[in-house]
């Protein structure tokens, strides 16, 4: 590429960052669907319309024949992250995703070319109190803050049920520790959430104390920073979010209830496979629900599921998503939300906002992400057919109006990483081959001089 | 004792040295190298210069020194003096089994918790000091008829910073001199610093992820700091007042001068510079062989890290069939380029080890060298860098009167693979290399290498 060339690819960036995506047919999950094009503006949608003005200097994406979607929010992923399951205690809250993000994970990048553009990062289900959630966009290529989704509500993991009995017993599940871990039953892990609240409670209590002195004009030390009950803190005082790994209808129950007991709210039940049976209860509570499409019957407790549970918790007036748990199913999310259609009867849109507009509220950061409306963030999704159709290709996305996946220059690309893999490969080889011509050479030895012994 | 012993350098070497070893290391009388290539690294290059050594101490250097009636002056013409090289990161001096507790679990309770009565918590957990020996000192637990200390002085190094190396907070470093029979006399400075690693110890005990370990340091580090406030404020007011506990895992933190956290690639370099500066306490970075990629992040933090020699190679026993990923093939071929990134970009760093052999420094070097490196700040990296990162550039690092005699004397240059070191002082006493005897089968599996990282 001559240097001509780069600056004409890089007048459009300087230009304001004024890109237009035209002749689309543009699925907005909030304000209906229509053809038409999406005007942004320094990372922000400035509008979006059947006639938009494209202002002088814009880059424009011709989406002819092809479908924009706001970018899918995965509220459940375990990608980007150097560990996931601190297990040998029952309460873990003080780790969290935002020590070990991985932004080299090559499954960012899959997520992208699967439409995603924003995930939750949750701690694993060993623990009834597990570690510190991280929201992130899927910025290929940005450094591990560059991922962090600024300002996004933080949240905390918790979990219930098999998970978290198993990680005490030995040679059984992943724990494998000399001794039980406690809890090993149901009972046990109301009874370690009951106990660590009664701590925070505790906790929050002395530090409270110790500003009153402070306002007295008192002397005073302030009391040991505990990360583990700092979190739990924030939970008691509404200041971060609970993403409570679940299945069952009876500790579904239990959760709400210990949740109602210490003044807190659940914002959202995780899996929550039989959602379904308590679907009123959870309403009431406000809790948020995050579901699999029709994945069931792994393991006795996930006996009870059904593939309707997402339309019937809908019905029932709880803010549903369908979110991946899994790299592969997270590249997948739009038809995983289709299956809804086919199993519950959800219309389009509906079936559309349990991947964007609703795991976007679940996650706090509605005003920013979820839809496609002047003044959210620009990020959004093409696809070459209707996205609910599982013949859908990602063909771009954008996060925060920059272009991060373009599946025709993937494509165009692919020949030269090979080669430059090749490349590196033949480097060696020759080294080698050179270095087992030429046997290494034994040093000069000093043996035949005097005096080398001191 | 000869006086003013003028002879050529070919005979010096052997008769006049030879017989010299004992008179030396007995009675030090004043030195002189005359008409040597003396690369000062502090000053500019001297093509003829001479040093003179009295009492362990550099007297005088330059290219007119008035030498002394009593000096024995050896003619070093083709040879080059440098400063005596410092190995950054070490075992070296130390036991083969460090004694240190290894009942990690042993520890309970010994920290204090602003007086209130809490619940006792019931898992285990970072009040409990795992894998945690920061109060173990390197200083005290030398070995000195260790026999790599030979080998390490036979490849040109007077001087090695050596830690325990096994656990979490591993222990305190010590500034050694590869020098005499008596513990006391090596060292020259301690401590230097704690080594921290990222290890984990799997899934069965905490922490057993890398989030979890990396918030069991926080909390040491926060609870490190409480201790000081309450301490400090029991000291000032004991009457009527309760009295902290005693914490020797927080007094071995607060007396390092520095902590050394382990970063190999890029993500964890940018990790662990922004979890320096969240501890608000001075680091020093090990491992390095990515700083390529984020030369100028590393220069801008101003925090100094430390190169490992030991470049990745294929495993010896890897599958030839087995395709390595680009990642794994880039690394191996841009890793001796970090060097060069980062002198470039004008960061603070110096060389180590890691577990090269002592015999393999020098054509670990050449291939920094031959990726851009210039050989002045190779030989910077190996002295006066390594002595600034420790605070002990006022003594040794470089040849500059009143600082150590610690000098290293090839025939040629050290870059020259076929150039031999004749000799290296060590506080003003010369020591030759011994010849190579052929590895023991323990000279790789030792312990745990320093620099291994995460």
């Amino acid at each position: 590429m001559n240097r001509f060339a780069i600056f004409l690819l890089a007048l459009p960036l300087l230009a304001g960052e004024t890109t237009v995506i035209r002749n689309a047919t543009v699925l907005t999950v909030t304000k209906g669907t229509f053809q038409g094009s999406i005007l942004i503006r320094d990372g922000k949608i400035v509008e979006a319309g059947e006639k938009v003005l494209v202002p002088d200097g814009a880059r424009v994406v011709d989406a002819g024949g092809q479908f924009v979607m706001p970018g899918i929010i995965d509220c459940h992923s375990h990608i980007a992250a150097d560990s996931i399951n601190e297990g040998a205690v029952a309460v873990s809250a003080m780790v969290g995703i935002e020590d070990v993000i991985n932004p080299d994970d090559p499954d960012i990048y899959r997520a992208l070319a699967g439409g995603v553009t924003t995930a939750n990062i949750l701690h694993g289900s060993a623990n009834p109190i597990g570690g510190k959630c991280q929201v992130m966009k899927m910025r290929w290529g940005k450094d591990a803050e560059g991922l962090k989704f600024e300002g996004a509500m933080p949240g905390i993991k918790f979990a219930l049920g098999e998970n978290v009995k198993r990680s005490g017993s030995p040679g059984n599940g992943f724990g494998a520790s000399p001794g039980l871990r406690y809890p090993a039953t149901r009972m046990g892990v109301e009874d370690v959430i009951r106990e660590a609240f009664t701590e925070a409670r505790a906790y929050q209590k002395e530090w409270r104390d110790y500003q009153a002195k402070l306002d007295r004009h008192e002397q005073a030390i302030p009391p040991r920073r505990d990360l583990k009950l700092e979190p739990l803190v924030e939970v008691l005082e509404g200041k971060r979010y609970v993403h409570a790994h679940c299945y069952r209808a009876d500790e579904i129950l239990m959760l709400l209830r210990v949740a109602d007991d210490f003044g807190f709210k659940i914002r959202t039940l995780q899996h929550v496979l039989e959602g379904y049976k308590v679907a009123q209860e959870i309403a009431v509570h406000g809790a948020g629900a995050s579901t699999f499409s029709d994945w069931w019957a792994y393991k006795a407790e996930a006996f009870d599921a059904i593939p309707y549970n997402a339309a019937l918790m809908t019905r029932k007036g709880i803010v549903v998503s369908v979110n991946s748990d899994s790299a592969e199913l997270m590249r997948h999310l739009n038809t995983e939300a289709a299956k809804a259609m086919k199993y519950g009867g959800l219309n389009e849109t509906e079936a559309l906002a349990l991947v964007t507009i609703n795991p976007a509220k679940q996650l706090g950061i509605e005003n920013r992400v979820g839809s496609i409306e002047p003044g959210k963030d620009a990020d959004l999704t093409i696809y070459d057919k209707h996205p609910l159709s599982n013949y859908a290709k990602v063909t771009k996305v954008f996060i925060d109006g920059q272009l991060y996946f373009d599946r025709e220059k993937d494509l165009e690309e692919r020949p030269g990483r090979e080669a430059r893999k090749k490349a590196l490969i033949d480097k060696f080889k020759a080294q080698e081959k050179k270095e087992r011509k030429k046997p290494e050479p034994t040093e000069d030895k000093k043996s035949e001089e005097p005096g080398g012994e001191q | 004792m000869y006086y003013h012993a003028c002879l050529p350098m070919k005979h010096s070497t052997t008769m006049l040295l030879a017989a010299a070893s004992l008179t030396f290391a007995q009675a030090p009388g004043p030195i002189a190298l005359r008409g040597a290539r003396v690369v000062t690294v502090s000053g500019p290059v001297l093509e003829k210069g001479t040093v003179l050594l009295r009492n362990g101490l550099i007297e005088a250097v330059g290219e007119n020194v008035d030498l002394p009636k009593d000096a024995w002056v050896v003619d070093a013409q083709g040879v080059t003096v440098y400063p005596g090289l410092i190995d950054a990161l070490s075992t070296v001096g130390l036991p083969e089994t460090p004694a240190q507790p290894t009942t990690p679990r042993a520890e309970t309770g010994a920290t204090p918790r602003g007086g209130q009565d809490l619940p006792v918590a019931l898992e285990q957990g970072p009040e409990f000091r795992p894998f945690t020996t920061t109060w173990v000192r390197a200083a005290d637990l030398l070995n000195p008829a260790d026999k790599r200390i030979e080998e390490t002085r036979s490849a040109g190094f007077t001087s090695v910073v050596t830690f325990p190396s096994t656990g979490i907070f591993a222990g305190e470093g010590a500034f050694l001199n590869l020098s005499g029979e008596k513990q006391g006399r090596m060292v020259v400075a301690s401590p230097a610093g704690e080594y921290v690693t990222l290890s984990t110890h799997g899934f069965g005990t905490y922490p057993g992820s890398l989030m979890g370990v990396i918030a069991y340091i926080r909390q040491v580090s926060f609870d490190a700091d409480h201790y000081k406030i309450e301490m400090q404020a029991y000291a000032s007011h004991p009457a009527g007042h309760k009295r902290p506990n005693y914490d020797r895992a927080v007094e071995g933190l607060l007396e390092s001068p520095r902590l050394l956290l382990p970063a190999e690639d890029a993500k964890q370099l940018d990790r662990m510079i922004r979890f320096a500066a969240e501890l608000k306490r001075p680091a020093v970075l090990y491992g390095g062989h990515q700083a390529y990629k984020i030369a100028d992040l590393v220069a801008k933090s101003g925090v100094p890290l430390l190169v490992s020699l030991k470049w990745p190679e294929k495993s010896k026993d890897a599958d030839p069939d087995q395709e390595e990923s680009f990642r794994t093939l880039e690394l191996r071929d841009r890793a001796p380029s970090s060097p060069a990134a980062l002198e470039k970009a004008g960061a603070h760093f110096a060389f180590y080890s890691g577990g090269t052999a002592a015999k393999d420094i020098r054509k670990a070097l050449k291939r920094a060298v031959d990726a851009g490196l210039t050989e002045a700040a190779a030989v910077r990296a190996l002295t006066l860098s390594a002595a600034e990162i420790y605070r002990v550039a006022d003594r040794v690092g470089s040849i500059e009167p009143g600082k150590i005699a610690n000098l290293l004397v090839v025939k040629g240059s050290l870059f020259d693979e076929k150039a031999k070191i004749q000799y290296v002082f060590v506080d003003g006493v010369k020591y030759e290399p011994v010849p190579e005897t052929p590895p023991p089968g323990d000279r790789e599996g030792r312990g745990a290498a320093p620099g291994g990282v995460e």
